[in-house]
């Protein structure tokens, strides 16, 4: 082994500084930015302690939207957020319990595994707090004690796809479910079903987006007749129509979506994905938690005993253009 | 049965020689090439794309994904180590190159060499670690394993404020960037991803240092005893720190080809593969224990892995299945490995 030469490093560490000055790229990156125009005014209502409490995997995108506009009603409200989440029913139920404990003035829930979380939820109506679901549970909610529900129907919004691909002239589509075994990307898939009979299920490994690639090239290798592919998500819906690219498909294949992002916004104004349908999580998250201050300021209820629906939406080209400022932004 | 004395002219067992044949099915990764054999006349048998050459290229592409981790694991599991950061390692790596260009607006490249000392970094961590508490490899990348996983959606919220890193397709460099990381070779009218061939590449360079170098005799060595291998005079810390570092390295390159395919990467990805790279290692004859295996072996391992993950879908089974058939054949394919280097040794 070499000796390790101080005078070699400290050369280098003037050096490559220097060289990165010097690299500066000219376009892309991140823009300064313009002074934030947030801010404004803050309700006058006593501070209040609201947990947001949900099943999101760490690292979703989707969930960032969602807890983006939780924070918002949070800091226009007077609202100190506790954001916490655990895709596993069992340790969500603990969280729910320390929610409790810590004498939250309201509990914003995602129901994507009502049962496991009924106990720890009865403890909270039990202490008196108000409690709102969102997301997840649209046909549980009231059981389990919530005044409403923020979220839009899975097997609608895949119905709703499903129309628009068949007014697309679509045959055989092609559904792409990232995470097996989840409830809500079942369903997503069997909305498109019930429009389209010979929608083809295939389920891919989400947390390796090469797998993504891959597998999806495997697929559409093997099932020449496919005339559709449909992501369940913004960030898989961008890796799959690379795949479609890159074996010379996307006049044959269209490719469509749910949920939305920056680039995806931008894919469908370029005409790359045909549309995608949006539930928009960020008005899940503001919803709820503006929800859960009303009752506190009042004892205002929203929804009137229904849920409040919050998607679909269908975002094609024409569209598009309006939505892709804020979902840069991170807000659509 | 009566004992009969050794023949006195017979000659010690360790000095015969050994034909070509019995040579040949000593090798560690044998099990697994004969595995590897079965399952792709099986699949070929079952479905006709499989075998069509664009098919193949998407299978070796697939393959090569885990390869490429493959290789430093391999490695890592000769020298008698674990590494289960690998997987979430390939993420920071890429989020490192994106998150760094971005935030200071500089030439992708920038970013692409400090992923690569900061992958560096990271291996020698772990390694430096691992020799300063003499604590089991397991629980020093465990800790790793999760403290980067924290740090990528810490970090990438703090920096990007958003889950998924920035897209850089627009950026200086990020074209010459991907002809590296991300592009595709046409061989005979078929577009190979040049993964691929970084893999065979990469597979070669670590059969040569296993095999022909001082280094891969350490390697063995560190891997077999390594109070044995440190009483001959083997720099057991300095081998078992490099072959983190090595894994560290692969990481890099699998995390770049992550970033210049996807533009994005979402911070958390990658949980769960560094099962698949220790899978790749062990189909492909490395044993758990250390001391033992082939930088080939797991690029086969890797191969069997992609041909199962993609046969399924070229097979067009009912995708319900998907995980218990990937399961089956992994459990035979080892199972084949395991018959085939036990008739060898009989031998």
């Amino acid at each position: 082994m070499t000796k390790f030469s101080w005078r070699k490093a400290a050369v280098m560490a003037a050096v490559i500084p220097l060289m990165a000055l010097s690299a500066c790229s000219s376009t892309g990156g991140r823009q300064p930015e313009a002074g934030s125009g947030g801010g404004g005014q803050v309700a006058s209502t006593p501070r209040m302690k609201v947990a947001l409490i949900t099943h999101a995997a760490p690292g979703d995108t989707f969930w960032d939207i969602l807890r983006k506009g939780a924070e918002e009603a949070a800091a226009k409200d007077n609202v100190e957020l506790l954001y916490t989440s655990d895709p596993e029913g069992g340790r969500q139920a603990q969280l729910i319990q320390q929610a409790v404990d810590q004498k939250v003035d309201g509990i914003a829930v995602t129901l994507a595994k009502p049962d496991a979380l009924r106990d720890a939820l009865k403890k909270a109506t039990d202490a008196g707090i108000p409690i709102v679901s969102l997301n997840s549970g649209a046909d549980v909610w009231r059981g389990i004690g919530a005044f409403t529900h923020f979220g839009s129907d899975e097997n609608l919004a895949g119905a709703a796809v499903g129309e628009k691909l068949n007014s697309l002239g679509v045959k055989r589509p092609i559904c792409v479910i990232m995470e097996q075994g989840n409830v809500a990307l079942d369903s997503r898939c069997a909305g498109v079903k019930s429009k389209i009979p010979t929608t083809e299920n295939l389920f891919v490994q989400g947390t390796d987006m090469t797998q993504v690639s891959s597998t999806v090239t495997a697929k559409l290798q093997a099932t020449p007749e496919a005339d559709a592919i449909i992501g369940l998500g913004a960030p898989f819906t961008l890796t799959i129509n690379k795949a479609v690219e890159s074996l010379n498909l996307q006049d044959k294949v269209k490719v469509a979506s749910f949920d939305m992002n920056g680039e995806l916004a931008q894919a469908i104004i370029d005409g790359k994905v045909a549309f995608t349908v949006d539930q928009q999580p960020w008005l899940q998250g503001y919803g709820s938690v503006d929800a859960l201050w009303q009752a506190k300021r009042a004892g205002i209820h929203v929804g009137g005993g229904l849920p409040v629906l919050t998607g679909p939406s269908i975002i094609d080209k024409s569209a598009a253009p309006d939505v892709l400022k804020f979902a840069q932004e991170g807000v659509r | 049965m009566t004992q009969t004395a050794v023949q006195p002219t017979a000659r010690d067992e360790r000095v015969t020689r050994k034909s070509p044949l019995q040579k040949l099915l000593g090798r560690p990764e044998v099990g697994a090439l004969v595995g590897a054999i079965v399952l792709f006349v099986f699949f070929a048998s079952v479905s006709q794309t499989f075998i069509q050459p664009n098919a193949f290229a998407t299978v070796l592409y697939g393959s090569s994904t885990i390869g490429i981790m493959a290789v430093g694991v391999s490695l890592l599991m000769i020298g008698g180590e674990f590494d289960l950061s690998t997987g979430v390692a390939v993420i920071s790596s890429a989020l490192t190159a994106s998150m760094f260009s971005w935030y200071f607006s500089m030439n992708v490249w920038v970013g692409v060499l400090l992923a690569l000392v900061v992958s560096l970094a990271i291996g020698f961590i772990n390694g430096w670690i691992l020799m300063k508490t003499k604590l089991p490899s397991f629980i020093v990348t465990l800790a790793t394993f999760l403290m980067l996983t924290g740090l990528n959606l810490g970090l990438t919220r703090l920096i990007g404020g958003g889950v998924s890193s920035p897209s850089i397709s627009s950026m200086d460099g990020y074209q010459s960037a991907r002809a590296v990381f991300s592009s595709s070779v046409k061989i005979g009218g078929v577009d190979v991803n040049n993964t691929v061939f970084i893999w065979i590449a990469m597979v070669a360079v670590a059969s040569w240092v296993l095999l022909r170098t001082r280094v891969g005799n350490w390697i063995f060595a560190v891997g077999g005893d390594a109070n044995a291998a440190r009483a001959v005079g083997v720099p057991v810390k300095a081998t078992k720190i490099g072959l983190f570092m090595a894994v560290g390295f692969c990481a890099w390159v699998l995390g770049m080809h992550n970033l210049f395919a996807f533009d994005a990467v979402q911070s958390g990805e990658g949980v769960g593969n560094e099962f698949l790279y220790i899978i790749a290692a062990v189909i492909g004859g490395c044993l758990l224990t250390g001391g033992y295996g082939s930088a080939v072996g797991g690029a086969i391992g890797a191969f069997i892995f992609g041909m199962a993950n993609k046969g399924i879908v070229y097979a067009q089974w009912n995708p319900d299945w998907f995980k218990f058939f990937l399961g089956l054949m992994l459990l035979l394919a080892t199972i084949v490995n395991l018959i085939v280097k036990r008739r060898a040794e009989l031998k």
